[in-house]
């Protein structure tokens, strides 16, 4: 069940972890640092499933998520939100930018292939 | 790359990661204290949460849970709920200490200091607590709701009777009513009820009657909902996260059967479930994605890091092309100009290229010197407050460059005079306005090349130092003659002595008197010179000269005996030949030579090195005279050979420190010299000789 | 007792619980050196000598640019010393310290085999009758009839680097 996913956080050690895990498993990964970054790649180029951390400097997670949603491209894609809030704002927030739905941090690689799977 | 190197190669990213983010934090805090501005605090607070994310992610739960407090402080005062207060910032900087501290433990691979994470955890709950804000204790974790409230739907139907497809066993019966726009956001219902299937068997009856007209339908607007019956002994909160994600965009109902009732009529209208007539929010499988090599960026423009260990070894390699070439130079001299014109075109050729990748690759492992200067504003604040005296810090020059393994070793004797300016040349601010000064005192960082060294200044506007004082417990200490006189320069200088302090109190920020002659030592082996200038009353000034790189020496090569050794150029003030009528025996075995006007003490390197000379007597050989800590003296060698840059190479890898040598090189024909170290003789040969009277030349 | 296998399989094969030794005549004793110590093997060179060295510690050479301490074997035992000619050889070899390694080269008289010694076939001095300082020794074992003095060369090498460094000025 391979696929093209956008992962986007602005930690170094994040991305590579997920990198690492997703490439074990099959997946094609694209890393972009930050939202504008990842917003930029997606105006050019479509994924299967975008997984996005929420703080991020210039762009954060929320806005990405509205932002893709507005490309003709983006939206259906699966996109799932990384993040450590549990506050049922945040969660709101995302949703009503129009994200898929959520990982909480930390999770474990099988955490997040088991997500993932659920909507690729 | 097997999972645990991958991992560990991760976890050290972590960490890099982390502490770069602890130096945002600290220094974003120190400015919070001059303007709180949200951008700042929302920087501060990006890097809490970062580094609380990956801790927790990486298994360092106690990094994890100790940075949970500090992001909920911080995220307060991002939204307003909190004010900024000194007090506030102040435990937050000692809780990136704290963090600090708590990162390179799990970086060592060694336990963390328990106690003091609890104390500072105390301290953050309370601050916490006193706003009557968040509870600090909120775990992380979808609290699965029960489902919105709203609208009840009721199938049709007997509501209250179990269905007929639970057969009698346990089971639920879920309404579930997706908003039109539940689509939107990719969540499909034929997913989620896979996904409920593995919970146990499945029964799905969607009801069409919501469904509008054609030319009302939107594409991809949900209007179908569904009865579910799902049989098994499933519990609630497994069936709520399988809706987890919609629960905004539904609703949804739950009745629980406990099974052993009997089944009810099956509900009106049973429909296929849609295969595909909800909007098939397929994403299209993407062509040609590139890998992960794409828009991965850097936070910085065309820059990698490179490890250390790389670096030197480049260094190394080029350190060799130097010998090398060298060697072929000498190899060049001895034989017939005509013939090798072009060899030695070539070999000139080489020299340059030789020297010219020597300096790019030096210059690779310069670093800044703000790294070494960073630190200050927080030491400053954090010192100022303790001693109750006002500061101001001004660095310059913060851009200047110096070899990374120099700024790493000279940081800390900077932090020793920084803080001794702060703690005893600093006055309190009553004092200074009694003196007619202002009541903030200043403290100077600078730094800028000069003549193929890299100078740092440390300069103070505080009380200055008291000649009369130094001399005196000079005197009472033995470290000077009773009627010695010294110049003012000299008089300054004594501070660097061992054991010297003039401090009546000593405090425990400084004035143990163990500091100012390890920050000198310290100097010298680098290879630099420290010295002092003051205006008592008006402030002191302390001038640091270091070389640029530690790796290379313009060196002289000397023989005694059949011995080459090495005598660093800096050092060397000038050669002469020894005259016998010069030379005065002094009491106490010491030799004296009569340069001009002043005398400076003899040193038969042959002795100090036990190596067999060509003639002990002083007028065969010649005296190099060579200057540390502001002393000269003569050491005899049988020869001087050639002057040439050398490549330094530590003797302690392999074997160990020698007193008296400062490393070893490698020179043009292959064999081995040993570096002398001057300044270190000088401590070897008083400790000989034993000479106090010696200070006075 | 001594293995029983016959010469050929010593030599090639390596068993688990074994190790490969180098071994090196050094007066009337032959010794044995944990192979994987061992960087190389060379001539004798004239090494630049150090100030306030013990008196075995000869100095240093310049080994493809790396600074390497000598040690004269014979008088770190105690054995005269002899005359260095072209059979004395160097053998280098890398060892750990506290928190390093260190490169040190020992002259000894001349280099013999390499064998196989199971660690079980060590038998410590006393057992034997040998009479060797036995701190640096691991053990003795017994191949091909000969008496083989297994050194511990880490602690022989460190020790021997560290050693009178209170004798220094």
């Amino acid at each position: 069940m391979a696929g093209v996913i956008l992962a986007v956080d602005d930690s170094a050690s994040m991305r590579q972890m997920v990198n690492f895990t997703l490439k074990g498993a099959g997946y094609e990964v694209v890393q972009a640092v930050d939202g504008l970054e990842a917003l930029e790649y997606a105006r050019c180029h479509s994924v299967d499933l975008v997984l996005t951390d929420v703080n991020m400097p210039r762009m954060d997670g929320i806005t990405l998520v509205k932002e893709l949603r507005a490309l003709p491209s983006y939206r259906y894609t699966p996109m799932l939100m990384l993040t450590t809030e549990s506050s049922q704002d945040r969660k709101m927030q995302g949703k009503q930018a129009g994200a898929t739905g959520w990982i909480i941090k930390p999770f474990n690689p099988e955490q997040l292939l088991a997500t993932i799977a659920r909507v690729l | 790359m097997s999972l645990d190197l991958e991992m560990e190669e991760i976890h050290k990213i972590f960490f890099e990661e982390s502490f770069e983010g602890l130096d945002a934090m600290e220094s974003g805090l120190l400015n919070l204290d001059v303007n709180a501005d949200r951008e700042t605090i929302a920087t501060i607070f990006r890097a809490a949460h970062s580094i609380k994310g990956g801790a927790a992610t990486f298994g360092f739960i106690e990094v994890s849970n100790f940075t949970h407090g500090v992001e909920t402080l911080l995220d307060e005062m991002r939204n307003g709920a909190r004010p900024v207060t000194p007090d506030a910032i102040q435990l937050l900087l000692q809780s990136v200490d704290g963090l600090r501290e708590m990162v390179r433990a799990v970086q060592a691979k060694r336990p963390v200091d328990a106690k003091r994470t609890a104390h500072l955890s105390d301290e953050v709950a309370r601050l916490l607590a006193r706003h009557g804000s968040r509870d600090l204790a909120a775990a992380p974790g979808a609290a699965a709701s029960d489902g919105p409230a709203g609208t009840a739907p009721r199938a049709a139907g007997a509501p209250d009777a179990a269905p007929e497809f639970l057969r009698g066993g346990p089971g639920w019966v879920i309404e579930f009513h997706p908003h039109h726009d539940m689509l939107k956001t990719n969540n499909e219902p034929l997913r989620m009820f896979a996904e409920l299937e593995r919970l146990g068997a499945l029964n799905a009856t969607a009801d069409l009657g919501e469904l509008p007209p054609l030319s009302g339908l939107q594409p991809d607007g949900c209007y179908l909902r569904w009865r579910l019956e799902l049989a098994g002994a499933v519990e609630k909160r497994q069936i709520e996260e399988v809706f987890d994600w919609v629960d905004a965009n539904c609703a949804i109902q739950y009745r629980f059967f406990a099974g052993g009732e009997a089944p009810a009529p099956l509900a009106a209208g049973p429909v296929a479930l849609p295969a595909g007539a909800t909007a098939a929010p397929a994403a299209p499988p993407a062509a040609a994605a590139p890998s992960s090599a794409a828009p991965k960026g850097g936070g910085d423009a065309g820059s990698i890091r490179v490890s250390t260990t790389k670096v030197d070894h480049l260094i190394n390699l080029v350190g060799e092309l130097v010998i090398t070439q060298s060697m072929l130079s000498r190899f060049a001299d001895g034989c017939s100009a005509d013939e090798l014109e072009k060899l030695r075109d070539g070999l000139t050729q080489l020299t340059r290229n030789t020297r010219e990748l020597q300096e790019s690759v030096m210059q690779i492992r310069m670093l800044p010197i703000s790294f070494a200067f960073n630190r200050f504003p927080r030491l400053v604040h954090d010192l100022s407050r303790k001693l109750g005296k006002k500061v101001e810090l001004s660095l310059s020059g913060e851009g200047t460059e110096l070899d990374k393994t120099v700024l790493e070793k000279i940081a800390d004797p900077l932090v020793h005079l920084v803080r001794n300016a702060l703690d005893h040349g600093l006055e309190q601010p009553e004092v200074r306005l009694a003196a007619g000064k202002s009541e903030t005192g200043t403290i100077e960082l600078a730094a800028f090349h000069e003549g193929g060294n890299i100078i740092i200044e440390v300069k103070d506007d505080g009380s200055g130092l008291n000649k009369a004082k130094i001399l005196q417990r000079a005197r009472e200490r033995g470290l000077v003659a009773a009627d010695a006189e010294l110049s003012d320069e000299q008089i300054h200088n004594l501070i660097f002595a061992a054991g010297f302090s003039t401090a009546d109190v000593v405090s425990d920020v400084s004035g143990r008197g163990v500091g100012m002659d390890v920050v000198r030592r310290n100097i010298q082996d680098l290879g630099g010179v420290v010295q002092i200038s003051s205006v008592h009353g008006q402030g002191s000034t302390i001038r640091i000269r270091l070389p640029l790189t530690l790796a290379i020496l313009d060196g002289q090569l000397v023989r005694i005996g059949a011995e080459t050794y090495v005598i660093s150029l800096v050092a060397i003030v000038e050669t002469i030949q020894v005259r016998k009528d010069r030379l005065n025996a002094v009491p106490g075995g010491a030799e004296l030579f009569r340069l001009r006007d002043e005398y400076i003490p003899v040193v038969r390197l042959y002795e100090m090195f036990g190596v067999e000379p060509d003639s002990r007597a002083i007028e065969d050989g010649l005296l190099v005279v060579v200057e540390a800590e502001g002393r000269r003296f003569g050491v005899l060698v049988d020869d001087l050979l050639a002057q040439q840059q050398v490549v330094i190479k530590s003797l302690d890898t392999n074997y160990r420190q020698v007193a008296g040598v400062a490393g070893a090189t490698i020179l043009g024909d292959g064999t081995v010299a040993l570096i002398v170290d001057v300044p270190g003789l000088v401590q070897v040969f008083h400790r000989s000789v034993g000479s106090r009277g010696m200070l006075a030349a | 007792m001594s293995t029983t296998t016959t010469q050929g399989d010593k030599r090639l094969e390596k068993p688990e619980d074994a190790g490969q030794y180098l071994t090196f005549q050094l007066g009337r004793e032959e010794y044995a050196v944990d192979i994987l110590r061992v960087q190389e093997i060379k001539g004798w060179e004239r090494a630049t000598r150090i100030p306030h060295a013990s008196e075995y510690v000869l100095g240093v050479i310049n080994l493809r640019g790396a600074i390497v301490p000598i040690i004269e074997l014979r008088k770190r035992f105690a054995l005269e010393s002899t005359e260095f000619g072209p059979t004395t050889v160097v053998i280098v070899v890398k060892v750990t310290g506290a928190d390093s390694e260190r490169t040190v080269g020992m002259v000894v008289d001349a280099v013999c085999e390499v064998y196989n010694i199971a660690d079980a076939d060590l038998k410590s001095p006393p057992e034997v009758g040998a009479s060797v300082e036995t701190a640096f020794v691991k053990g003795i074992a017994t191949v091909e009839n000969k008496m083989l003095i297994v050194l511990d060369i880490d602690r022989l090498i460190n020790a021997s680097i560290l050693d009178g460094i209170g004798a220094a000025a």
